[in-house]
């Protein structure tokens, strides 16, 4: 077994997730299931290959601690610092659940 | 008027307006009225969005009653898959959580598609938030499979192929992370491309897997799918991980004729787990890509078999970090609580699916301390190796041929209770997503019992032309419709 309740309970805690008393069990048995299927991955020698940090640019942007397969040989250039549109404190502010301009409002944080 | 079904290509509809044989208007008031028709059974559309879309129509009209230029997509119809942000309509990435959020801007692929003069129908239904390979995961509900009804559409970008196989739309917009567009491609006969990597802009996509995800069209045939890939393509400001790559005419690439191409076919691909039916229309497909004078090298991808255990610790990895902004504060669903901690657990709680909360649980564990080493930091390193297969393979031939998907469209309920079985629903596909390397599903024939196969083809980085290319020949050859068909 390579996941138990209480770790399954954990993880939940971290990921802010509520999980009912009965779905810790089905959890569980899944994600144990599907650790042991990626368990495979430690069949696999890989003390001589770096991790996999961009998909398409060369040696030269990503630096020599990575892998590097792509083709790209340079990244997207910065924007310009210049000022520019964006959307409106108001237009955001229309799809909270709960906003008091120019604020979200949110459950106390800070007890007495 | 009405139109029989897959009448109208972006050539024929093109056609039609300029010789005013029809309207724009008219164009879009039948496919709404097909929509109508068919989605009670089909469930595709989550929302549609008449207003914007005659008000498109009626810009395309008055260009053609002006005599102006017709731009490329002028008054073709599209579906977007919902979990591409339309500004105004709303967009649900088919959950709960996000259920009447109404997104304040466009993502540039729809912007350019409506400055390029697309009519935007609707959304589309998908598995929630792109997770899943049958659209079974969606909080409104599932997809069927217009071709095959008590069958799933594939997933996740399911409402997508449906549209288009069902002819509620034109072309559409799907997501491919592990799979996504290509698998319901195939399970619903028709082209589906994922671009490269960084080729189309992902800014107004709502993030599953950022070093993954990516946006590319549906069509009725592979130069439409073309066109559109001309359209949406190309660095864009807001998007830092779009590339600086020039942007070619991929509807003419894709019309010239082949020669000289040299197609690699991996034994790791066609080996246990692979139904018979497709294996024998993959094979029939590569035989007639021969014929057309394509050479076939065989090759060895030694890493395959461990792509669908690395998919699921990177994607799920990314997916546990991307989704932790859904906390009932700035958007979608509130469950109140006491505290902010219960708010934030009681809206998820409520607001996530089954799927959802197991993979944000998944990549969180692997990412925990204690286990990043064992599980994330390896899934990388072996990520790295799957892409130099393709790497090594793309120097001996300059395409590689698989099936897109082990089995044709199965039954609905029949994979949902086994998460793991769903998985491996995308063994084929994942290996390309891993790799960043672009990948098109074309219809390659039908099994027996009458469900569409597909066959994916994948390119070089930046090579989609070259991958057009060989579906427009595969298929004006008859390599969609000539086997197997409706025997």
């Amino acid at each position: 077994m390579k996941i138990s309740r209480e770790d399954v309970q954990r993880v939940a805690e971290l990921a802010h997730l509520e999980l009912a008393p009965e779905e810790i069990e089905t959890y569980r048995s899944q994600l144990d299931e599907i650790l042991n299927y990626v368990g495979k991955l430690q069949e696999i020698d890989v003390t001589e290959v770096k991790p996999m940090a961009q998909v398409l640019y060369t040696l030269a942007v990503v630096g020599q601690d990575h892998e590097v397969l792509g083709q790209t040989p340079f990244r997207a250039p910065l924007r310009d610092d210049t000022l520019r549109d964006c959307h409106t404190a108001e237009e955001i502010l229309k799809t909270a659940p709960d906003a008091a301009s120019p604020f979200f409002r949110v459950p106390k944080v800070i007890e007495k | 008027m009405t139109a029989p079904a897959h009448s109208w290509t972006i050539a024929s509809v093109r056609e039609a307006l300029l010789a005013k044989k029809v309207s724009a208007r008219e164009l879009t008031a039948d496919f709404y009225k097909r929509i109508e028709a068919r989605n009670p059974e089909l469930n595709v559309f989550l929302a549609v969005s008449p207003e914007r879309a005659y008000a498109q129509a009626e810009r395309i009209d008055s260009l053609i009653a002006r005599g102006e230029n017709l731009p490329p997509l002028g008054g073709v119809s599209v579906a977007v898959k919902d979990v591409i942000s339309t500004s105004g309509i709303p967009t649900t990435c088919g959950s709960k959580i996000l259920k009447g959020y109404l997104p304040p801007y466009d993502a540039t692929a729809v912007e350019r598609l409506e400055q390029a003069g697309a009519v935007i129908l609707g959304k589309t239904n998908c598995d929630e938030f792109a997770m899943g390979s049958s659209n079974e995961n969606s909080a409104y509900g599932p997809v069927r499979n217009p071709i095959a009804p008590d069958r799933v559409p594939g997933g996740s970008s399911g409402g997508s192929a449906a549209a288009v196989a069902a002819d509620l739309a034109v072309f559409s917009l799907g997501t491919d992370t592990g799979g996504s567009i290509r698998q319901p491609g195939a399970f619903c006969g028709i082209p589906a491309l994922m671009p490269t990597y960084g080729r189309v802009s992902r800014y107004g996509l709502i993030a599953f897997a950022s070093s993954l995800d990516r946006i590319g069209p549906f069509a009725t045939n592979a130069l439409d799918a073309a066109t559109v890939l001309s359209v949406i393509a190309g660095a864009d400001p807001n998007d830092s991980t779009s590339a600086q790559v020039d942007v070619p005419d991929y509807r003419a690439e894709a019309a010239k004729p082949l020669s000289g191409v040299r197609i690699g076919v991996p034994e790791d691909y066609f080996g246990e787990g692979l139904d018979a039916g497709v294996k024998a229309r993959v094979e029939g497909g590569i035989a007639l890509l021969e014929k057309l004078g394509c050479r076939r090298v065989p090759l060895k991808m030694p890493h395959t078999d461990y792509a669908i255990a690395v998919y699921y610790i990177v994607a799920t990895a990314e997916a546990s970090s991307n989704l932790a902004r859904y906390d009932g504060v700035r958007y979608g669903l509130r469950v109140p609580g006491a505290s902010l901690m219960e708010m934030y657990r009681k809206t998820r709680e409520q607001g996530f699916g089954a799927e959802v909360k197991r993979r944000i649980m998944l990549g969180t564990y692997a990412l925990s301390a204690g286990y990043y080493d064992a599980y994330y930091l390896r899934a990388q390193k072996v990520r790295s190796l799957i892409a130099r297969d393709f790497r090594d393979a793309f120097q001996k031939v300059d395409a590689i041929l698989t099936p897109t998907s082990p089995t044709a469209a199965f039954r609905l309920g029949e994979k949902t209770s086994d998460p793991l079985q769903m998985y491996l629903a995308d063994i084929y596909t994942v290996t390309g997503s891993l790799a960043g390397v672009p990948g098109i599903s074309v219809p390659c024939g039908f099994t027996s019992g009458g469900l569409p196969v597909g066959m994916q083809i994948f390119g070089r980085h930046f090579e989609e032309s070259r991958i057009l290319q060989i579906a427009n020949t595969f298929e004006k050859a008859g390599g969609g419709s000539a086997q197997g068909a409706a025997s």
